[in-house]
């Protein structure tokens, strides 16, 4: 039988590509709300910025790369993860040589190394250019750059797991065309990135380096031109298929729409100084929310301006809820934790102590792994593991069965 | 269903009428083709169905456009969205959002359709299009064909009554061309879509026009025809309406099975002719080991630039005074002396590109000899412009060498490899960076370490009548490909590598570029150029490879390759076999030499 092997196996390439070759991208209907990921996202960062603990902070970034790396699919948007990551790298770098060169305001007795110092006139006084490099100032440096870059990851996390577009659906009517005004400027930096290599690689073409501070800037103007170009097409376009047409709407609710938006922002302003303020305790939060609702009033009410209809939009489910309510769940225990044993989160670095994993705070971030398990469909590991061929075949796809299906059938034929 | 009424538009700051005295009217159902040689103001004329001119464009309009009843004048784009649908010329630059079922459903969303019809025209129109299979795909990843059918189909889900696409094949393979015109002409068959339409490949599309209007020349007054009688009259024709004209056919042939089904006569007359075949055809060992002057097409066909070649002429050119020699005696391999291989321009070894974590290429094999020109074919994303750029360097092998007179060209100094090798990019414009053309030149004449005043001489030679304070935006798109080309052959590279240079020409640009090849590789220069024009491969080409999925599939002369396969077969190809005719240049000679002979015997 070992010799009906490849032909079994033949078989069931062919017949096995087409009706399993599973969208790459997930099915629509299973996508979640991207507002959920925002919330878990957003909920995961509050709860970055209250504390220093490097074994907590670690803790977080690892539950958040855990959830991309399970959820994440292999759309344009969602390698901005690595982008994020990498950014957050630069900020640690940076942060902790900013606190070698320019000293730190921490007391320290543990001296790594001497920079020699560069005097400064009397002017400058308060900055230090090098200088005694303490353990203490690199550690504080170190916690705290690492809580910047834990903030950034999780931004990273929303932007790999949810499409930055889809979450415009979401937005109210009336904001709808800012939005997609956002939107396509944020498309507008990876076209203009795609531009400049590909100018300067023109360059080579020409005889010239293609490498160095020059060559960047002697493309320059022929990149903006053509951004600026491709903006215009694409004004044109978006002119052309409808945007921004408007429906007819009596003068009357004009009028109040614009009093109900101008007089709720004037309401927030002024609420949100009360509330900051110590005398206007009183008055702060009644007008905050009176001005909110106002604004919020008029913004629906401006949405009958636009004759928009939405295609499909994500539906909130329980999924959704579990997802947002898990980011929700870390922030407010976080801060619970903080307010109860505020030590725990703040390792102290004036005397140098090693850092303790509080159990309580540890167990609250772990909460923020339940949308690996809650929320639906990741694509298939196959799928996101191999890279697609996009741009390649205009055919059929080039067979990318799985081991698994590949070899059942030549078990069944032995 | 479209009627324009002596409608005239002057640009801002422009003296004369962009287009005048247009007053026609494309009645409901019809395909209605717009042709005319680059720069008579086609894309004018179709920016003003849906009002983009003059409302986004500027400038004044004259006259009057009416598309359904409503007027443009009184109607802004976004006001007419639910009548016409366009599509520009760049697929890319029309798309909003980034997945293909959210564009096809934009348009709609913004006319504010019902949820429940949205849904049931975006199943529609997947299927429509076949584009079901990507539904959740980022528009970004899909290849050039994908993305046109995904720009059609975004403005086909609004219902239009109207559909305005200007050049809707240039950038696709015949394939994927093939693809979009089967869809255009089912729109217009099942559900009674106006089309109005511009292109230049005209042996595309021509078969599919219910009416042609011809815009002639700049400012010149439209001419309206079935797409028979406008032949008959227009400077830019397919092969097959040159051949008709040849032949003498009336009416002319517009598709390859009228003009077959005329055939048999012509075919018979030019049986006793074996067409010039500028290779041996037993393959590409023979083909290494013929000397450049071998290839006697070149001194036959067209006047080809004789000065041009002195200028560029790296190896004794053959005599261009020379008479041709005449078709009926075809050149005999065999008969030629025995020549020692030249040594290859460039060698290429199981090269594997890779990118990001995408095969670009895999075990490709290339030998370019100087003489030879070379068309590198093959569906869009096949690896032709990934073969080019490890050509010159702009991508390091994954595996396997590239060598290119004797260096590898990504390791080597950019100064130093504009000597061995050069490239004219898809986008001639990212070569130029100028305000002027004589500051393009001299900056070139810098680059290149050449002497001052070689650019320009070459600019002179392949784009007379250019002054030299022209800045190179206001140039036509033949016209920029023209200065790109000069600009690099100012370094006088061996190896030349063009990539789709005819993208956006009309014929009679092509023809011109045709004949600098031509004279440029008498000259022992080596070209290899990525094309999906068949016609421009069967004109220039002595081998073609065809690339698929970054490996080749066919490399041979052009007649063996082309002959075989129904998508990259030339016209001429298609209506004359068996016999292996390629270009209606070769048929005209073959022609003329039978009736110099005929008028001899008696």
């Amino acid at each position: 039988m070992a010799s009906h092997g490849p032909p079994a196996r033949g078989a069931a390439d062919t017949q096995g590509t087409h009706p399993t070759d599973p969208p790459r991208h997930g099915h629509r209907a299973d996508h979640l709300h991207p507002l959920a990921w925002w919330l878990w996202a957003l909920g995961l960062a509050t709860a970055a910025s209250r504390t220093t603990n490097p074994l907590l902070l670690a803790l977080l970034i690892a539950v958040a790369g855990y959830v991309v790396a399970t959820h994440r699919t292999d759309a344009p948007w969602a390698r901005s993860y690595t982008a994020f990551v990498k950014l957050g790298l630069a900020v640690l770098v940076i942060r902790l040589a900013f606190a070698v060169v320019l000293g730190s305001p921490v007391p320290g007795t543990h001296i790594l190394l001497t920079l020699p110092e560069v005097p400064l006139p009397d002017w400058a006084q308060g900055i230090r250019l090098g200088g005694r490099v303490t353990a203490e100032g690199v550690l504080f440096a170190l916690y705290d750059g690492l809580r910047l870059a834990a903030l950034l990851i999780c931004v990273g996390a929303a932007n790999a797991l949810a499409n930055p577009a889809r979450l415009l659906k979401s937005l109210p009517g009336a904001l709808y065309e800012a939005g997609v005004a956002v939107v396509v400027a944020m498309t507008f930096a990876p076209h203009l990135v795609a531009d400049v290599q590909r100018l300067r690689a023109a360059r080579r073409l020409r005889g010239r380096p293609d490498r160095g501070i020059r060559g960047l800037l002697q493309v320059g103007l022929p990149v903006l031109e053509g951004a600026l170009e491709r903006s215009v097409a694409l004004a044109a376009a978006m002119d052309s298929r409808g945007y921004g047409r408007t429906a007819e709407v009596p003068a009357r609710v004009r009028r109040t729409t614009a009093a109900l938006t101008l007089g709720g922002l004037l309401g927030v302003c002024a609420g949100t100084y009360g509330v900051l303020t110590a005398a206007g305790g009183a008055y702060g939060l009644p007008v905050l929310l009176t001005g909110l609702a106002a604004a919020l009033a008029g913004l629906r009410l401006g949405g009958r301006r636009s004759p928009r209809t939405r295609y499909r939009p994500d539906p909130w489910g329980v999924r959704a809820s579990l997802v947002g309510a898990s980011g929700a769940a870390v922030a407010v225990l976080l801060v619970l934790c903080g307010a109860y044993d505020s030590a725990a989160l703040h390792p102290t670095v004036v005397p140098l102590t090693a850092p303790e994993l509080p159990l309580w705070p540890a167990a609250a971030l772990l909460v923020g792994l339940l949308p690996a398990f809650a929320a639906p469909g990741p694509p298939p590991p196959v799928t996101s593991a191999k890279a697609p061929a996009p741009a390649i075949s205009t055919t059929a796809p080039t067979p990318t069965v799985t081991a698994p299906t590949v070899t059942a059938p030549s078990k069944e034929d032995a | 269903m479209i009627r324009f009424e002596d409608v005239s538009v002057t640009y801002e700051g422009a003296v004369e009428p962009s287009v005048q005295g247009v007053d026609f009217e494309v009645p409901e159902g019809e395909l209605v083709l717009l042709v005319g040689p680059s720069g008579v103001g086609k894309s004018t004329v179709l920016g003003a169905v849906n009002g983009l001119v003059p409302h986004f464009t500027g400038g004044t309009l004259r006259g009057r456009v009416t598309v359904a009843g409503r007027d443009t004048r009184t109607h802004r784009p976004r006001e007419l969205a639910d009548v016409v649908g366009v599509v520009g010329q760049d697929p890319l630059a029309h798309f909003v959002t980034d997945t293909v079922e959210d564009e096809l459903a934009y348009g709609m969303e913004s006319l504010g359709l019902a949820p429940d019809v949205m849904r049931r025209r975006v199943e529609e129109t997947l299927d429509l299009l076949g584009l079901a299979g990507l539904r959740d795909r980022p528009i970004a990843t899909l290849s050039g064909g994908q993305q046109q059918r995904v720009a059609i189909g975004s403005v086909l889900t609004p219902h239009p009554d109207v559909l305005v696409l200007d050049e809707p094949t240039s950038a696709l393979d015949p394939a994927a061309a093939e693809e979009v015109l089967a869809v255009l002409q089912r729109l217009v068959h099942d559900l009674g879509t106006t089309v109005l339409m511009a292109e230049h490949r005209l042996e595309r599309v021509i078969q599919y026009a219910d009416q042609v209007v011809l815009l002639p020349s700049p400012g010149a007054r439209p001419v309206l025809g079935t797409p028979a009688e406008v032949m008959a009259v227009s400077p830019v024709h397919p092969p097959v309406v040159t051949l008709g004209r040849l032949a003498d056919w009336t009416p002319l042939p517009l598709t390859v099975r009228d003009a077959r089904r005329r055939a048999a006569p012509l075919r018979a007359r030019l049986a006793s002719h074996t067409p010039p075949r500028t290779t041996p055809a037993q393959g590409r060992g023979e083909l290494r080991a013929q000397p450049p002057t071998a290839r006697t097409r070149h001194t036959t066909a067209e006047p080809t630039l004789p000065r041009l070649r002195r200028l560029l002429s790296r190896t004794p050119a053959p005599d261009p005074i020379s008479p041709p020699e005449p078709a009926t005696a075809p050149t005999d391999p065999s008969a030629l002396p025995e020549a020692t291989p030249p040594a290859p321009l460039a060698e290429v070894t199981s090269l594997a590109v890779r990118r990001g974590s995408v095969p670009a290429l895999r075990r490709v094999d290339l030998t370019v000899t100087p003489g030879e020109t070379l068309a590198l074919m093959g569906r869009n994303g096949a690896g032709k412009s990934t073969l080019l750029s490890a050509l010159v360097g702009l991508v390091a092998p994954t595996a396997g060498s590239v060598q290119v007179g004797g260096a590898r060209p990504h390791r080597t100094a950019p100064r130093d490899l504009v000597r061995r090798v050069g490239l004219v990019p898809q986008e001639p414009r990212d070569l130029l960076y100028a305000d002027t053309v004589a500051a393009e030149c001299a900056a070139a004449d810098r680059d290149a370490g050449a002497q001052p005043g070689t650019c320009r001489r070459l600019v002179d030679e392949l784009l007379p009548g250019v002054t030299d304070a022209t800045h190179p935006r206001d140039l036509s798109e033949g016209q920029r490909l023209a200065l790109a080309l000069a600009v690099v052959l100012t370094a006088r590279p061996p190896l030349l590598l063009l990539d789709e240079p005819t993208r956006g020409l009309d014929y009679a640009a092509k023809a011109r570029l045709v004949s600098t090849l031509r004279g440029l590789a008498a000259g022992g220069h080596a070209i290899v150029l990525a094309t999906h024009d068949v016609e421009l491969a069967a004109e220039v080409a002595d081998r073609v490879l065809i690339l698929a999925d970054g490996e080749v599939v066919a490399d041979g002369p052009t007649a063996e390759v082309v002959v075989g396969s129904p998508s990259f077969a030339p016209q001429v190809t298609k209506i004359l076999a068996p016999q292996k005719w390629l270009t209606t240049t070769q048929v005209s000679h073959a022609l003329t030499t039978l009736r110099a002979a005929e008028r001899e015997r008696p």
